[in-house]
């Protein structure tokens, strides 16, 4: 559904990403690891739209989307939250997530009830009245998908969703995905930290290091994966 | 809203319709005064209230918005429900022109309130060597007859202007309040509160950007026209000076940016308090010039300090008005 050849980017001179490939298949959980500074939200940003590859192609459903305006690729049915949270403070929660469902909604009343279903899902109803500013961490993280699943997307990008919740908190959001997943055949495609989660949900890992993948495939063999142990751990050396 | 806003809206629209019948003709000028401020108000707050982009030089469109149904007026004769077109047409086409500079090469904030001040003060400039419409000498229209209603040239009694300023209020407030709950008004409220965002959820903030400068330029182009007919002489140098831009989001600002009722708010506080002070002081035989503009800066540094979303939203919580 998603594949991504060779993209590269530089900022002044320092290669965030070089060259990366990577495939995402259509119904798939594919979870993007690496350290800090690997690389990964940088190669978020290229597919979303908010800079374009210096080199290399994104394909989506078949057609080429690099170079597109974020509102574009949305359009296109890519949905993405941030790592640093951005919910629209002054507005209720379920205004935030109205302005979502608007995108594919016809009329205002539609949209309120897509938002209200989706809010749901990710047990936020009780809240909906209240301003976002008012929300605690994790649930402006839940914002942050539940506007973005609004927006209907074929393929949702999480960026590290899983970051300051707790391990119970956690294992719920695991759950919604699972389902989105299963119930919707919503395709997945997430950066995050938290192994918990990745090993929960990713049937498939990719692991970006200095801007280059250096490993992918099943979780459980890729946590085994020498190279992978290096970046995280350190080589061993001689004493 | 709730019932009782509801209620206690339509007792001030009976109020205001029997108005001219109670008070005498000095109070009909002010509250016309304010009728204009609060519907200039309510324009400027579609930009700035609703989608977060700060104009500083809404006298561009005042001015413009006069000048072109003055000039058919006084030079062929075509009356202002003619001219009002043009005086439209012009000012969507400035407010196009600042807004595609602004928004396609990404000037945001401050610097775009300095572009909008930009092109308020070189229209004063240009205005001021238009020989075609008076230069800085101005622009006069032959004063209405005050005791017969010519709606065809739009002349007539002060009356005719406090009704026409009163329908427009309440039009422009319908209009708004509608636009709020429609899909540009949650757009719009997306990109004032984060513009990445509303961008990652799909939605053009250029084309929604653009749409609220539009509609904004084409509500002043009409208080524009009402303000050549009403006051009859327009001078480049006080219409499109930058302390007109000021007065006109002064209400706003104090009433409460982006709610509905905080620029009519606004502007009665700050027009019925600075005129009383005036007259207050007149009685004691005092006239000081410049003391509005002096009691306009307090009212303003006491309202930022203690209610700094304006009056409104303090003020509809007491009453229990809800949004």
């Amino acid at each position: 559904m998603l594949s991504v050849a060779g993209i590269s980017k530089s900022f002044r001179g320092l290669k965030a990403v070089s060259g990366a490939s990577f495939d995402v298949a259509q119904g798939s959980i594919t979870a993007l690891i690496g350290p800090n500074g690997a690389g990964k939200t940088t190669c978020f940003n290229m597919i979303a739209g908010v800079f374009p590859p210096d080199s290399g192609e994104i394909i989506f459903d078949g057609g080429k989307i690099q170079g597109m305006r974020p509102d574009q690729v949305c359009a296109a049915g890519i949905g993405r939250t941030f790592q640093i949270v951005k919910p629209f403070a002054g507005l209720s929660v379920l205004d935030n997530v109205m302005v979502g469902a608007l995108l594919r909604e016809k009329g205002v009343s539609a949209a309120r009830n897509l938002s209200l279903s989706v809010l749901k899902k990710l047990q936020l109803e009780e809240k909906q009245d209240a301003p976002a500013s008012t929300l605690t961490l994790p649930d402006r993280k839940r914002l942050e998908v539940a506007r973005a699943l609004a927006t209907r997307p074929k393929l949702l990008l999480l960026d590290e969703v899983m970051a300051g919740l707790r391990p119970t908190e956690c294992d719920l959001m695991v759950e919604v995905f699972r389902e989105l997943s299963r119930a919707d055949g919503l395709t997945i495609l997430l950066i995050e930290h938290v192994m918990r989660a990745v090993m929960a949900l990713a049937q498939k890992v990719m692991v970006l290091h200095h801007g280059e993948i250096i490993a992918g495939g099943a979780p459980a063999e890729v946590v085994r994966n020498q190279a992978v142990l290096d970046c995280y751990l350190g080589e061993e050396t001689e004493v | 809203m709730n019932r009782r806003a509801l209620g206690l809206l339509a007792i001030l629209g009976i109020f205001l319709l029997i108005f001219p019948k109670i008070a005498n003709p000095y109070l009909v000028s002010v509250a016309t005064l304010i009728l204009y401020l609060a519907y200039t108000g309510q324009a400027w707050n579609v930009m700035m209230g609703f989608a977060g982009q700060l104009s500083l030089g809404h006298s561009l469109y005042v001015g413009v918005g006069a000048y072109a149904s003055a000039a058919l007026f006084s030079r062929y004769g075509i009356g202002p429900w003619a001219g009002v077109w043009l005086s439209i047409a012009l000012c969507v086409a400035l407010g196009a022109a600042i807004g595609f500079l602004a928004f396609r090469f990404g000037i945001s904030g401050v610097y775009f309130a300095l572009l909008t001040i930009a092109f308020a003060e070189f229209t004063r400039v240009g205005f001021d060597h238009l020989d075609w419409t008076g230069g800085s000498g101005g622009l006069f229209l032959k004063v209405a007859q005050r005791d017969q209603i010519d709606l065809a040239n739009f002349r007539g009694p002060p009356e005719m202007y406090y009704y026409t300023m009163l329908f427009l209020c309440a039009l422009a407030l319908w209009g708004c309040s509608r636009l709020l709950k429609s899909k540009a008004g949650y757009y719009w409220q997306a990109i004032r509160e984060n513009e990445e965002a509303a961008q990652a959820l799909g939605i053009n903030t250029f084309r929604w950007k653009m749409l609220a400068v539009v509609i904004s330029a084409a509500m002043t182009a009409v208080s524009g026209v009402f303000f050549a007919f009403y006051y009859n002489n327009l001078f480049p140098e006080q219409i499109f000076h930058i302390s007109r831009s000021i007065e006109i989001i002064l209400g706003p600002v104090i009433g409460g940016v982006g709610t509905l009722f905080g620029p009519i708010l606004g502007a009665t506080v700050l027009t019925v308090l600075s005129d009383s002070i005036t007259e207050l002081l007149a009685q004691f035989g005092w006239e000081i010039p410049g003391i509005k503009q002096v009691f306009y800066g307090v009212v303003l540094l006491l309202v930022i300090m203690f209610l700094p979303n304006g009056i409104w939203p303090a003020l509809s919580r007491k009453l229990g008005l809800g949004k």
